[in-house]
């Protein structure tokens, strides 16, 4: 029940043509080309026979990457139609039931939608569809300037000899603590507490807004640090350096009360709709076997955000480049 | 507001001051006395019992509201409500996907939409013509071609789409329940005012997720949370205008024994026509600016790309479709005023017929032939690419790049100014009073200024924010909110009197005042947070470009609407500029400055959730949390409601208090 989708829609050939018809005498034009294009779309209708695939595209450049890297491919080496939708990741999950999303391709650790979803506890609409190779880094950052001129400060024993210069407006006297979107998960309020750290944690509520004050923080030599993560389009322009906590042990973060160690490497998986997976399909193997590293995913975000590309091209200039890579794909 | 001044009664706790001898005293003494006994107070109980919580802890009135809405989930098929709406929401998708394939996208298997883009403008100047004449067509074609020579063709037509279909809704909802509105008792006027301050001030990314529990991602919840905050301004516009049909004409009218019917079609409608399009107006002005919120769940139209830029922090690219937005809603405004000017006066047979169909009737083949080329030839199907997007996007990065650059130094220090020397006194008071002391001094301020009235709504939102358990964040959100209204009349007072008093101020700043209002706020936030960094007086800030241009144009109207023999009477007495205004002017616009500021506050309060994204935290912060981990949804609804009961709490105070003010 779902609209063709209007990104891929688009051919970058037609569009050409018409910049160029406009140029030329315009009634001159091949008057019969949208009946050509409309004749040879009717001889290529039927010959795949993938469908089309709902791929949710969740708010961030590196999962906008990989989405549509695998659009890419779906559509040009299995003739897919690919649906995008620009979702959250909750209402993404609520998408997986209704045939309304089959893929969300980079998923961050989601255990209460998977208590939802998943066939163990909830109505198993959703399944894991294993890694898809991107590890995703969390932690406490600071701008580069900063780690550079005051080395010390990436142990977080030294945090608290430098916490006044870390006061804002917002942090009533002691140190400010960027946190994050709440999108993600976080543990510093606790952390803060538990290792005796005179700082506050402020929200920034927005990963735009977080985004913003490490760039102004490093262009006008500010101390700033806060939580963020890699892989991220940042890194490209602001190399963000880690503040060292205590090592992440098994279950030091089973009580979100008593946190006091640093974020685990996480291993960021695919996850599908059961019934889009029951359904088979060429697009559904592709998606299984994808797969690729942080290096990888941050090239493409890098000609999204930085060179401005639009996804689709960027998806298209990467695999015309790594096309080994895409056949291991392909089976 | 010194303490001495004051003669407080010290018990903790105290009763608030005897009403019975207000009138001995101004009211606003007796405010005084009311802080002042509460700075006494604070000091002595400061940081005691201000229900603080963690951001990740929840209460389990908040917990509950998480299982009902989990509930529902689980139950969506079996459910027959969500199966209805659901089938309801199959149809929006269907509707506005077979729109989109005759105008915006291809309609597979042809490359190109049923109607290209010539076919469209042409069309669509057409409407403009024969709705409005020749200057709105102007507008509108060169609406329609801005669209595509900025690359967004597509997207436009999108918004267009969802805006049409909301609005219609909007109004086959609306109009008859203004009609109640405008006809009903008191006690009906109560209930449904209650309902539409309700979908007013409920911020939307509340109702996103269960929206789209009931009807389904995508066009479906873009075009009914539009419907849900677009309906309110025409029920109650529309409803006014029903209610100030002069009863001398019903009465007359009445007397020729009409029935009930006929007086609503035949004349109370009639009479309020001009009110219902200005109802119709605003609730075209509603939707367009939930054009960024729809774009959360996948809503076609121009706020995707807005939101795609933001994640890019590229001001640029997010600034050429937020101004298309803005483009749409001024060719909108114009038109549907325009209209509804052109058509009383075809009603009162001022315009040559003959002609105008001549006219119409040769324009409207020319159209009928574009439409026709559109659908031959791709060059009049897709619109050709032009650099006109990129450029302006460049030229827009450029820009606030230097300005963030050069002002940088100077924005922080106003930001720290303010938050030092009036933000944070304001909130150690409020915020860091035990609760119970915060709540007893806002029952004896809205008795001393609102009266008895104002008592009954009060309690009630007082103790509905104290069920809600997030207190603490939402006099927080108070103490902003209450900053931003502040900073917002004093905008209001200064740029309103200063348009009122000269012509030429006026024509220049209300095209900013328009953009104000209907530009996403996603667009300028990142400029703003590079000035003023992630805070609550970006949040302010936020609110005060929203909120200002409401407040402006209402305290404007009203200065310009006091009359000219008043003042040239007080200038004949010789009276200065600055008396002139400080005791003709601005008293005499006094209903104006009350409705402002009522209206300025509901405003800046609607921008309380972006405010959460930009580092104020509190109820903004605890919405946003609740719309991105489905575990927090009732913690997120918790903080929406007490968002609407704070608006309802300030605005039953701010209008018993001006009502007790012209008594």
């Amino acid at each position: 029940m779902h609209i063709g989708g209007k990104h891929s829609g688009r051919k970058q050939g037609s569009r050409l043509a018409a910049a160029a018809c406009a140029m030329v005498v315009l009634a001159g034009c091949g008057g019969s080309s949208i009946d050509d294009q409309t004749k040879e779309n009717e001889s290529k209708a039927g010959g795949g026979d993938c469908g089309e695939v709902n791929m949710a595209i969740n708010p961030w450049v590196g999962y906008e990457a990989s989405a549509y890297v695998v659009g890419a491919v779906a559509e040009s080496e299995l003739g897919c139609t690919m649906n995008y939708k620009e979702l959250k990741e909750d209402v993404s999950w609520q998408g997986f039931g209704t045939g309304e999303v089959d893929v969300v391709i980079e998923d961050w650790g989601h255990p209460d939608l998977e208590k939802k979803f998943f066939a163990e506890a909830g109505d198993g609409s959703a399944e894991d569809f294993g890694p898809n190779g991107n590890v995703g880094i969390i932690g406490w950052f600071v701008p580069p300037w900063l780690a550079e001129e005051h080395p010390d400060i990436l142990e977080y024993e030294n945090l608290n000899k430098y916490a006044k210069e870390f006061s804002t407006s917002e942090s009533g006297g002691k140190g400010q603590f960027l946190g994050a979107d709440p999108s993600y998960v976080q543990f510093d309020e606790a952390i803060v507490s538990n290792l005796g750290l005179d700082f506050k944690v402020v929200f920034s509520g927005s990963e735009a807004a977080s985004i913003t004050a490490f760039q102004q923080a490093e262009k006008n030599k500010e101390f700033l640090i806060g939580y963020f993560y890699e892989p991220q389009w940042l890194f490209a322009d602001v190399d963000l350096q880690r503040v060292n906590l205590p090592e992440y042990t098994d279950g030091c973060q089973d009580d979100p009360a008593k946190v006091d160690c640093d974020y685990p490497e996480t291993e960021l998986k695919k996850i599908v709709s059961t019934s889009w997976v029951d359904e088979g399909g060429p697009a559904v193997d592709l998606v299984k076997n994808f797969t690729w590293t942080n290096d990888d995913q941050n090239l493409v975000a890098k000609y999204i955000s930085e060179d401005g590309m639009k996804p689709a091209d960027a998806a298209k200039k990467w695999v015309d480049e790594n096309q080994d890579k895409v056949d291991a794909w392909l089976g | 507001m010194s303490v001495t001044a004051t003669r407080p009664r010290l018990e903790p706790g105290a009763a608030p001051p005897p009403v019975q001898e207000r009138r001995k005293l101004p009211r606003w003494a007796w405010g005084l006395v009311v802080v002042g006994v509460w700075i006494l107070i604070w000091a002595f109980t400061k940081g005691q019992d201000t229900l603080q919580m963690p951001q990740r802890a929840h209460t389990d009135v908040q917990q509950a509201l998480t299982e009902f809405r989990d509930a529902v989930l689980a139950s969506r098929d079996t459910n027959p409500v969500v199966q209805l709406t659901y089938q309801i929401g199959a149809w929006f998708v269907d509707l506005v996907s077979w729109l989109q394939r005759l105008v915006s996208i291809p309609d597979l298997p042809r490359p190109v939409p049923q109607i290209g883009w010539l076919g469209v403008v042409a069309l669509a100047t057409w409407a403009g013509l024969a709705a409005a004449g020749w200057r709105i067509a102007i507008l509108v074609g060169a609406s329609f071609l801005s669209f595509g020579l900025f690359g967004y063709w597509s997207d436009s037509m999108d918004l267009l789409i969802i805006t049409g279909i909301a609005v219609t809704i909007a109004i086959l909802i609306g109009i008859p329940l203004a009609v109640y509105y405008g006809t009903a008792g008191r006690t009906g006027v109560k209930a449904v005012t209650t309902v539409l301050d309700l979908m007013q001030t409920m911020p939307t990314f509340v109702y996103l997720s269960p929206v789209v529990l009931f009807f389904g991602i995508g066009a479906s919840a873009a075009v009914v949370c539009t419907v849900i905050y677009a309906v309110p301004p025409i029920i109650r516009i529309a409803g006014y205008g029903i209610r100030n049909v002069s009863a001398t004409t019903i009465e007359a009218t009445d007397s020729s024994g009409q029935t009930r019917w006929q007086r609503l079609t035949k004349v109370q409608l009639p009479m309020a026509r001009s009110t219902i399009v200005v109802g119709i107006n605003q609730t075209t002005m509603a939707a367009l600016s939930m054009a960024t919120i729809a774009a959360f769940v996948d809503g076609p139209g121009l706020g995707q790309p807005v939101l795609s830029a933001l994640f890019r922090n590229d001001v640029g690219n997010a600034f050429v479709p937020g101004a298309l937005i803005v483009v749409i809603a001024v060719m909108l405004d114009r038109t549907t005023t325009a209209a509804s000017e052109a058509s009383e006066k075809a009603a009162r047979g001022q315009i040559d017929l003959r002609m105008r169909r001549l006219v119409l009737a040769v324009t409207g083949v020319g159209a009928l032939v574009a439409v026709w080329m559109s659908r031959q030839f791709l060059w009049a199907a897709e619109f050709p690419t032009t650099s006109w997007g990129p450029t302006v996007a460049d030229a827009v990065d450029s820009f606030f790049t230097w300005i963030t650059d050069t002002f940088d130094g100077l924005t922080q220090a106003v930001a720290d100014a303010v938050t030092n020397g009036l933000l944070n006194p304001l909130q150690d008071l409020i915020a860091e009073s035990p609760w119970w002391l915060t709540a007893l001094a806002i029952l004896a301020l809205a008795l001393v200024f609102g009266g008895l009235k104002a008592l009954l709504p009060t309690v009630v939102c007082l103790v509905g924010l104290r069920v809600l358990g997030l207190w603490h964040d939402a006099m927080i959100t108070l103490t902003m909110v209450l900053v931003a209204t502040l900073l917002v009349m004093v905008l209001a007072v200064v740029l309103g009197v200063w348009m009122a008093r000269r012509r030429m101020v006026d024509l220049a700043i209300r095209p900013f005042l328009d953009a104000g209002q209907t530009i996403p706020p996603f667009v300028y936030l990142i400029p703003v947070l590079a000035l003023f960094g992630p805070s609550r007086f970006t949040a302010i800030i936020a609110g005060v470009v929203y909120a200002a241009p409401i407040a402006i144009k209402l305290v404007a109207d009203g200065v310009r609407n006091v009359s000219t023999t008043t003042l040239e009477a007080a200038r004949s007495t010789g009276s200065t500029t600055w008396q002139e205004i400080t005791k003709v002017q601005l008293p005499m616009a006094q209903g104006s400055l009350v409705l402002a500021a009522n209206q300025g506050l509901l405003y800046v309060l609607s921008m309380v959730v972006i405010g959460g994204m930009v580092g104020a935290g509190a109820l903004g912060y605890d919405i946003v949390l609740g719309a991105s981990r489905s575990e927090e949804w009732g913690k997120g609804a918790a903080a929406g409601i007490s968002i609407v009961l704070l608006g309802i709490m300030l605005d039953r105070i701010m209008r018993a208090s001006a009502r007790t003010d012209t008594d």
